[in-house]
Formats: structure tokens, C-alpha cells, sequence
């Protein structure tokens, strides 16, 4: 264990670098920048979910008085997405549409009312083609497919993989559980709605301002589709007004007016209405599940064997990797020796899914979790206790050849059970009141990057002043998470300045260095390392110049409170500013530069790239709930959440983003939902605020936090991530206290009072799933892989060789 | 290169005759020609540049678009700016006075109130208007009146926390330098 009490600003608490320009109003978001001569853009959008394009009318739009230029999709033909194996999307939609809200054509005019005018006027004719809606029916293949790529007919991606014999170790077990159970698709709802700005200056080169988690992954897929070199193309993430994954692929209209800008020679700029931002989701995918779970009559895991049938929605987006995502994780909390995964993707004529917090993890989370309540129920033992019976060791490697560092969620669990008084309340609290327990994990970034190359995932600069002023420049974007903060924090931490004497440059692809972005809880632990190197090499120029002039070693130097001083004599020094100008007078002018590459993963096997990262964080909820069997109303009462956060940057941050994962895992527990209407082209039933239900002041509850402290070798300072994790228990464990409450079960999310009553009247005191179809999985399409104990070497059989697959897919692995 | 933080006035819906008014925004009287049709929301942003005022839906459902009208929390998306003659309009970029942030502004700022910092102005001007009638508001209250605002960031629990250690700091104002000034 580190020693906190070493450290002058990390586990501390100082305000936010952006936090009074936030509270004042100061902060620009992508839809507060305006400029001269601007254009105002918008979207027609398509009606219907699947059809043809047989013609498109913009005469009439380029009417309207005020519309200066009209665009439509022939104009882009290269196509983009945010996976390499998965570029099916155009900026605007070519020959076909594939969902209610796919973007056929573009206006730009000069008031946003002349180009929703010259928007409405634009007439498409269409040939309708059968749509699909469910995965069930997506399996079937029936009816012609969204792609020309992909596994087969509509299923987008199949993936089997097994780890040991599942066959055998089910059949070694005292119990076998089978439980089908359906996760409903939901979406970030975050408060900003998209906007993006762009122009081209007279010399040629594109700015695209943009509300955007990923400038790098828009850097490139802007280039491509405009054709212009990425040196001419420059993207600036503006702040993002919550995140939460929804704005981390490229989106068409981020596009569509750099397009708009060129053709005009203006300024372009669109802004989404909220129903748009419900077009563009990106969230959750529906995923139903089946899962089966061998134990000993102790407790343990004798194997696993998990299956996943996800909706993914009309395009790739970060599709496959959601796939692997929901077989990735169920090894890393409890041991599990033996595993078997099999995943389908298929695309339906739906708004496209993609990440939301947690990626792919929250919906076996929820299966694996719910399932472990029945088992200790099952098997007589207390849920706390058969979870830390099962632990996964530290230091240790998974089934499926995760390498787990330090592992906390034994601590996280003994505090919640003891905070909450778990002892006193498990299955003795009156009818009607109930508690709930539930785990997770989460990895701390991908170990491997999107684009499998040998580049850092993230690069910091530093620029020091003569003036004692710090510059750091990252291509990290705060989405609200205090990225910002972190950046900061870990260079004035290394240099002994202010806080506040550090202004951070970042997300800027033309300022900055390449951070991969705002996405798989990557930010803390791989930019805090980058910083951290970044900072210790000024630190060490600074130094030798000091260590001269004092005439004293460099291991005497200390740096704190803006001073480089002997620590021996801490009144033998210079200001931080006179050790920058001794350390430019010897060395020139100081700038450094960090980056960070994760460790490699011990995983061979194909796969193998989705799952590894340098660290694991975990987590650990009891909730208490209340449920009214007379109306199903399910009340959460408070929630006591125990996160193993390695060690803290900033706390208040720390514990904002563990309360925002409760709020954020409460609303996807009790209420939130995607719902369409098959019968009407598919359309969105509640694209809007009101209707799409999130939790209000009024559903959450108190909270109480615990922060586990175990720092990881591989975090900075120890520090692991925070953004998701936490989310990942709340659905499980509101699920399993409502069994506690009432003694029914709810194998679904959302838990409404209409499922619960269901329960409540079924005569298995059960809600949710029947069946699970058969995903299609040929025997010789499963991928052996030994594990560590059978003595494996992290790769697959060579028996197993990869059937052939249509269309683009280039056979590269793919993370996220 | 030209700086996207420069406003330009919205030339409205081309063919719109607009009408020409004065405004009373925090404190100042403004002038400003705008579409009739044009929300108060779209007039800050817009015509004012008062781009602190921020839109979630532009539908009355999300509450980020509070202002103050003579003191009383509206939505501005709802709000049509030919009625925002004669009245006392605040918005985020009042609150701080000559001596720095209000207390709210700098409450939010150190207790992680304001995460992405979008949906704060428009809870910033509910909890002033909270504060200006109950200046030791219980949490009972707060959850009540913060109810019509969303926000994704934070789950509410460190904007009750930053307005209570506000309002604390509003009823001993000698403890603690800031603005609050109207």
C-alpha cells in the first residue's frame, strides 16, 4: 500500500479546473459557438425502416428563400463507422435507408427556420422493403439482409469460444442452474444534444467543432469520407455535456457539415433536437441471455456456460466488440475454471446500438449476478458469503486468460454488508422490504487499441513557462467525468505547483497529442500515466539545472508548494518560475512529452483482444427496496455501494462518479427503455424526455459510498477507473432485493410495477424470458482455447479454423 | 482566424418582420430585434450571446433552460420573448457579482455539483430562487422544487450538498467572500 499521506494533491479534493466556468456559464459547448456568415443545417431524415431509394426531389427545398445548398448522399460514397470491420454507414444514405431516422439528405441555409422548411421539402420516394425487428426474427434470416456484410443473413457477428469442458464440469456439479433472462435496450440521454460546427478556412484545411467523446476516431473518419488528408482536417472536442458513450462513434451530421462547409464556403453548424439524439442512440443493446451455472454444494463454480443473443440495431457501430463485451467480464469477480461463451449479433431495422457505460457488461452482469442470488439461495448460504467464498485471487489469471492485478471486491463486499447492516435485514425484514447484494468489475481501458497498431493509446506534452506556468496538452476530452481535472492533477502533483496553475489544452487533433478518447474508462489510467512520465521528465530537466546552482545532489531536490528545494535545508531553494528559467538557460527551451502503451495480455486466442486491460476496478451494492404487491410500485430506499477505486485522484470526482453510476444503473433497473412500434415502420414510441422515463429528484435515494483503496502497480498513483463500474451491481441488485422483498423473480430489465405484479400472479413466482433460440453455432465453429490450469498457452487449437465470412470484413481482431 | 465565440445577430426566418424591444437582463436594459416567434431561450443564445442559458429538449420537459422571471424559475424554451418585456429576466451569467461567484457558483464548483457542468445554470436559478424565499431550505424542499430539472451527471446528491453548504454560507456571509449580489 502506497501512503496517501505522501501525496499533496492525489486522494485530495480541490475544485475542478473547469468547475466555476461551468457554474457560470463560461464553458462552451459545441452549440455555443457561432460564427460569421453561418449556416444553419438540417437533416431529413427517413420515415420508414427499410427501403429502397428510388429518387430524391431537392428542387423545392432549394427554393426556399434562405437555403444555400442541398446535399445528398452520392456526394459521400466512401462509407465509415467507428470499427474498421464495421464501415457501413454513409454521412447520408445512398441507395437505401435501414431505420426510422436514417439521414437521407442535408440543408444549409442561413436561419435554422429556412432550413427546416427547406428540410421538409425535400421529397424522397422510396420502394419499402421488409423489415425485421427482433433478433429472434433476425435469426431466421427470412427476410433479405440490412448488409452485404457480415456472418450470414442478418446475423452481424457469431462468436463461440470455450475455455476447458463445459460438458464435463456441469455434469461434475451438485447443482445446475438454467436461467434465461432479457436486458431491454436503453439510451444515455444525455443532457447536451449533438451539435457540430465546422468550416473550412481559406487555405484549405477543415475545423469540425464537436460535441464528441472520440476526436480521434472522427479525425479519421472525417478524412475519409471527405477525402482529404487527415493533415488538412482538424477536430476540437468541445466539452461534452454528459457522454456517457453516445457520443463516442462518428456520427453523419458531424459529417455532413463539414461537407456543407466546403460546398457553401461557411461556417456550418447543426445542433440535433432531443428526438434526433433518440435517432442516434448508440445505447444499450437489448440482449437476451442464457445462462448456465454449474456449483459444488460449497459454493464454488465448477463452470460457466453463457450465452448472448444481442439486438444491434440497423448498423455495426461498435457492434462486435459489444458482442465479445457480453462474454468478456463474468470471469474476472469470482472464480470460474472453466467457461464457455457463444454471442450473435444481428442488425434490425432499429436506431443502430452501440456503448453505454458499462459497454456490454451491465446485461451479463445482470444475469450473472441474479443468478448467483439463486444459487445461494438454492444451496443454502448467504449471498455475501458465496461471493466471497468464489473470489477470483489477485495476481492471478481468468479462464478465458484475463490477467487480474489487484482485486478489492472482498473489502467492497464486507463493507457494504457492514455498512448496510446485510446481517440484520437478509431475509428478516417484513414483507413487503427487502435487501439486495450485488457485484462487478470493470476494466480500466482496453488493453488493446481499435486499430490494432503499436502506437501509445494516449500522449501528453508539457509546455513550461518562464513565468512558472504549466501547459499540458492531451488529446483526453472531459465529458463532465473531470478528465481535465485528472490531467492536472497528476502534473502538479509531480511538479509541487498549483492546481491552478496548470491549464490543460485537450481533445484538439491539431494541438494535442492522440488520446484514443472518452470511452472504455481508459482516460485515468492511461493518460494519468502519460502525464506522469510526461511531468517526471520537466521534472529531472528542472532539477539538474537547480541541483547545480544549489550546488547540492538531485535526489536532495524536493518540489512542492511552487518551490524546488533541498529537503535537507528546505530554506535552500528557488521559486518553481526561477527553476524553469535556470533549466531553459542550460537546456533551451523545456517541453516534454509522455505516453503510455498498455502491458500486453497474456490472451492469444482470436478474441482475445476484448476483456484485457492494464487493471480491473470492482464493485459492491446492497440496496433496500420497498415494493407494494398491491400495485407492483418498487421503491428504492437507499443503496450502500463499496468501490475498489485502486486510489483516488480527486475524491469529490471519484465519489460524483459512483453516485452518477448509481442514479445512471437505478434508472435502467426501474424505468428506462427503448420502445418501438412493429407495426409502424419501427418507429420510436417515446422519443422525447418526457416519455422516455429517467429518474427524477424524486427516485433517487440516499447513498453511501465507500472507497476501497488497494492501488494497482499499473494505475497512477494506483488509481483505477470509476466512470462505469459502479453502475454494473445496481440492476442485479435491485433485482435480487425485490426476491427478498416479495419472494418473486424479475429476470428482466426494466423491473416495472407491471412485471412485478406479473411475478406476483405467475404461479413460478417469476417474470421474464421463456426460451432462448438456437443461435446457430456449428460445432466446428467453437474455439478451443486450454486455460491456464489445463496448461494452455493462451492461444486457440489449431483444429480450429475460421469459416469464411462475406463482405468486409478484413479478418482484423477488433477492441474496444 | 476568425474566433466561433463571436455572436452575430440571427437574422431570423428570412421574410420575418421582426419586432425591436428592450429587454431587462440582469440588471440591464437591452436592446435587441428579434423574430416574433422567437423563445426567450433562443433570444439569450442567440440575439444576446447569453450563451450560459442551455437546451436539453426545447420542449419544456428537461428543465436546463430555467431563467429567472421576476425572481420565479421558467423554462425559456416555453417562455415567448415578446413576453419578456417589462419583466426582470436573470440568467446564469447574473449570478456572479463584483466580488466573484455567488455562493451557489462556488458551492457546485468545490463539491462536484456540476459534473458536465450542462443542466448547472438551470439549477443554479432554481436553487437561487429556492434560497431567496427560504434561506435554510430542508432536503425535503430541495427534492421538491429541484424535481422538473434533469440531470444524467450526478444523481442529485452533490447539488442538495452544494446548495445546503450555500445557504449556510448565505446566512453568515462574514465566513466566506463571495457575490450574491443581485
Amino acid at each position: 500500500m502506497s501512503d496517501k499521506r505522501h501525496y499533496k494533491l492525489v486522494g485530495k479534493s480541490p475544485r475542478k479546473v473547469d468547475g466555476l466556468s461551468k457554474c457560470t456559464g463560461v464553458t462552451k459547448f459545441a452549440d455555443d459557438l457561432f460564427m460569421p456568415r453561418m449556416l444553419h443545417c438540417k437533416l431529413h431524415r427517413s420515415h420508414v425502416a427499410h427501403a429502397r431509394i428510388l429518387s430524391i426531389d431537392t428542387s423545392l427545398a432549394l427554393e426556399v428563400e434562405g437555403v444555400m445548398a442541398v446535399l445528398t448522399g452520392e456526394t459521400m460514397p466512401e462509407p465509415f463507422g467507428i470499427l474498421p470491420v464495421s464501415q457501413d454507414e454513409h454521412a447520408l444514405c445512398i441507395d437505401r435507408v435501414r431505420f426510422v431516422g436514417d439521414p437521407v439528405a442535408a440543408v444549409a441555409a442561413t436561419t435554422e427556420e429556412a432550413a427546416y422548411e427547406g428540410m421538409m421539402k425535400i421529397k424522397v420516394e422510396y420502394e419499402v422493403l421488409p423489415a425485421v425487428y427482433s433478433p429472434e426474427k433476425a435469426l431466421a434470416n427470412d427476410i433479405p439482409p440490412l448488409h452485404d456484410y457480415g456472418d450470414d443473413g442478418n446475423v452481424h457477428k457469431r462468436v463461440s469460444m470455450e475455455f476447458g469442458d463445459v460438458e464435463k464440469a456441469l455434469q461434475e456439479a451438485d447443482i445446475v442452474l438454467d436461467d434465461v433472462m432479457f436486458f431491454e435496450g436503453n439510451t444515455h440521454l444525455a443532457m447536451e444534444q449533438h451539435a457540430s460546427l465546422a468550416w473550412m478556412d481559406p487555405d484549405g484545411r477543415i475545423t469540425i467543432w464537436s460535441s464528441t467523446q472520440t476526436p480521434h476516431y472522427l479525425h479519421r473518419a472525417a478524412a475519409k469520407v471527405l477525402d482529404m488528408p487527415p493533415s488538412r482536417v482538424r477536430i476540437v472536442a468541445c466539452p461534452n455535456g454528459g457522454g456517457f458513450g453516445g457520443k463516442s462513434d462518428p456520427f453523419n451530421h458531424e459529417i455532413v457539415v463539414a461537407k456543407l462547409a466546403q460546398i457553401t464556403n461557411r461556417p456550418v453548424k447543426i445542433a440535433l433536437t432531443r428526438e434526433e439524439v433518440f435517432y442516434c442512440h448508440r445505447g444499450r443493446h437489448p440482449v437476451l441471455m442464457r445462462s448456465r451455472m454449474g456449483l459444488k454444494k460449497d459454493g464454488s463454480i465448477t463452470g460457466l456456460h453463457f450465452q448472448s443473443l444481442l439486438d444491434g440495431g440497423a448498423y455495426g457501430s461498435y457492434g462486435v466488440a459489444s458482442t465479445y463485451y457480453t462474454g468478456a467480464l463474468q470471469t474476472v469477480t469470482y472464480r470460474i475454471p472453466v467457461y464457455r461463451f457463444d454471442g450473435v449479433r444481428t442488425f434490425t431495422n432499429k436506431p443502430p446500438c452501440g456503448p453505454k457505460r458499462g459497454h456490454g457488461t451491465p446485461q451479463p452482469r445482470f444475469a450473472l449476478e441474479v443468478q448467483m442470488d439463486k444459487a445461494a439461495e438454492k444451496l443454502g448460504i448467504d449471498p455475501a458469503e458465496i461471493r466471497l467464498r468464489t473470489l477470483q485471487p489477485r495476481d492471478s489469471v481468468t479462464a478465458n486468460w484475463l490477467r487480474i492485478g489487484s482485486m478489492g471486491l472482498g473489502e467492497c463486499i464486507r463493507k457494504v454488508v457492514d455498512g448496510s447492516g446485510w446481517k440484520d435485514k437478509y431475509g428478516k425484514l417484513p414483507r413487503g422490504k427487502g435487501v439486495g447484494l450485488a457485484c462487478s468489475s470493470y476494466i480500466c481501458g482496453a488493453g488493446l487499441p481499435i486499430y490494432w497498431n503499436h502506437l501509445p493509446h494516449t500522449g501528453v506534452q508539457l509546455k513550461l513557462d518562464r513565468g512558472g506556468g504549466v501547459c499540458v496538452f492531451c488529446g483526453e476530452t472531459d465529458i463532465g467525468q473531470g478528465s481535465d481535472t485528472v490531467l492536472a492533477t497528476c502534473v502538479a502533483e509531480v511538479l509541487g505547483v498549483d492546481l491552478y496553475d496548470i491549464r490543460v489544452v485537450a481533445g484538439d487533433t491539431d494541438l494535442t497529442p492522440v488520446d484514443l478518447g472518452s470511452y472504455s474508462s481508459r482516460v485515468t489510467l492511461m493518460m494519468g500515466n502519460a502525464a506522469i512520465q510526461a511531468a517526471e521528465r520537466a521534472r529531472e530537466l528542472l532539477a539538474k539545472a537547480v541541483a547545480e546552482k544549489l550546488e547540492i545532489p538531485v535526489v536532495r531536490l524536493g518540489f512542492a508548494e511552487n518551490r524546488v528545494f533541498d529537503v535537507e535545508d528546505p530554506e535552500q531553494g528557488v521559486t518553481f518560475a526561477e527553476a524553469v528559467v535556470l533549466a531553459e538557460s542550460k537546456f533551451g527551451t523545456i517541453g516534454t512529452v509522455g505516453s503510455y502503451t498498455p502491458p500486453p495480455s497474456p490472451g492469444r486466442y482470436r478474441g482475445a483482444g476484448v476483456g484485457p486491460s492494464p487493471a480491473y476496478s470492482y464493485s459492491a451494492a446492497v440496496v433496500e427496496v420497498t415494493v407494494d404487491e398491491e400495485t407492483g410500485i418498487l421503491t428504492v430506499d437507499k443503496v450502500w455501494i463499496a468501490h475498489d477505486i485502486g486510489q483516488s485522484i480527486n475524491e469529490v470526482l471519484v465519489i460524483g462518479q459512483v453516485e452518477g453510476s448509481v442514479y445512471m444503473g437505478l434508472g435502467e433497473a426501474l424505468m428506462e427503455e427503448m420502445a418501438y412500434r412493429p407495426n409502424r415502420f419501427g418507429v420510436h414510441k417515446i422519443p422525447s424526455m418526457l416519455d422516455y422515463k429517467s429518474p427524477t429528484t424524486f427516485e433517487m435515494p440516499e447513498v453511501v459510498t465507500y472507497l476501497v483503496e488497494d492501488p494497482d502497480p499499473n494505475g497512477p498513483f494506483g488509481a483505477k477507473e470509476v466512470g462505469q463500474g459502479p453502475l454494473l451491481p445496481m440492476m442485479p441488485a435491485v433485482a435480487n432485493a425485490v426476491f427478498d422483498a416479495v419472494g418473486v423473480r424479475v429476470d428482466e430489465v426494466p423491473i416495472t410495477p407491471a412485471k412485478i405484479l406479473k411475478a406476483l400472479e405467475s404461479p413460478n413466482l417469476r417474470h421474464g424470458p421463456g426460451a432462448f433460440p438456437d443461435l446457430g453455432v456449428l460445432p466446428e465453429e467453437i474455439m478451443r482455447v486450454k486455460t491456464q490450469e489445463e496448461g494452455g498457452d493462451g492461444k486457440s487449437d489449431k483444429a480450429f479454423v475460421r469459416k469464411s465470412k462475406r463482405g468486409v470484413d478484413k479478418g482484423e481482431a477488433v477492441q474496444k | 482566424m476568425p474566433r466561433p465565440e463571436a455572436v452575430l445577430p440571427d437574422t431570423g426566418s428570412p421574410g420575418t418582420k421582426k419586432v425591436h424591444r428592450v429587454l431587462r437582463v440582469n440588471g440591464e436594459d437591452l436592446e435587441v430585434a428579434f423574430a416574433p416567434h422567437k423563445t426567450l431561450l433562443e433570444i439569450l443564445r442567440e440575439d444576446l450571446g447569453l450563451t450560459g442559458t442551455k437546451h436539453g429538449c426545447e420542449l419544456g420537459e428537461c428543465g436546463t433552460c430555467t431563467v429567472l422571471v421576476d425572481g420565479e424559475p421558467q423554462l425559456s424554451c416555453l417562455f415567448l420573448g415578446l413576453d419578456g418585456e417589462g419583466v426582470e429576466i436573470e440568467t446564469v451569467e447574473g449570478m456572479a457579482g463584483p466580488d466573484g461567484p455567488h455562493p451557489l457558483q462556488q458551492r457546485f464548483a468545490e463539491l462536484g455539483a456540476a459534473q458536465c457542468g450542462y443542466c448547472t445554470p438551470g439549477f443554479l436559478l432554481v436553487a437561487r430562487s429556492i434560497l431567496d424565499v427560504d434561506p435554510d431550505p430542508d432536503r425535503e424542499k430541495l427534492v421538491d422544487e429541484l424535481s422538473g430539472n434533469l440531470c444524467r451527471c450526478t444523481g442529485y446528491l452533490k447539488i442538495y450538498e452544494a446548495i445546503e453548504q450555500a445557504a449556510a454560507d448565505l446566512r453568515e456571509p462574514g465566513l466566506r467572500k463571495g457575490g450574491g449580489k443581485r
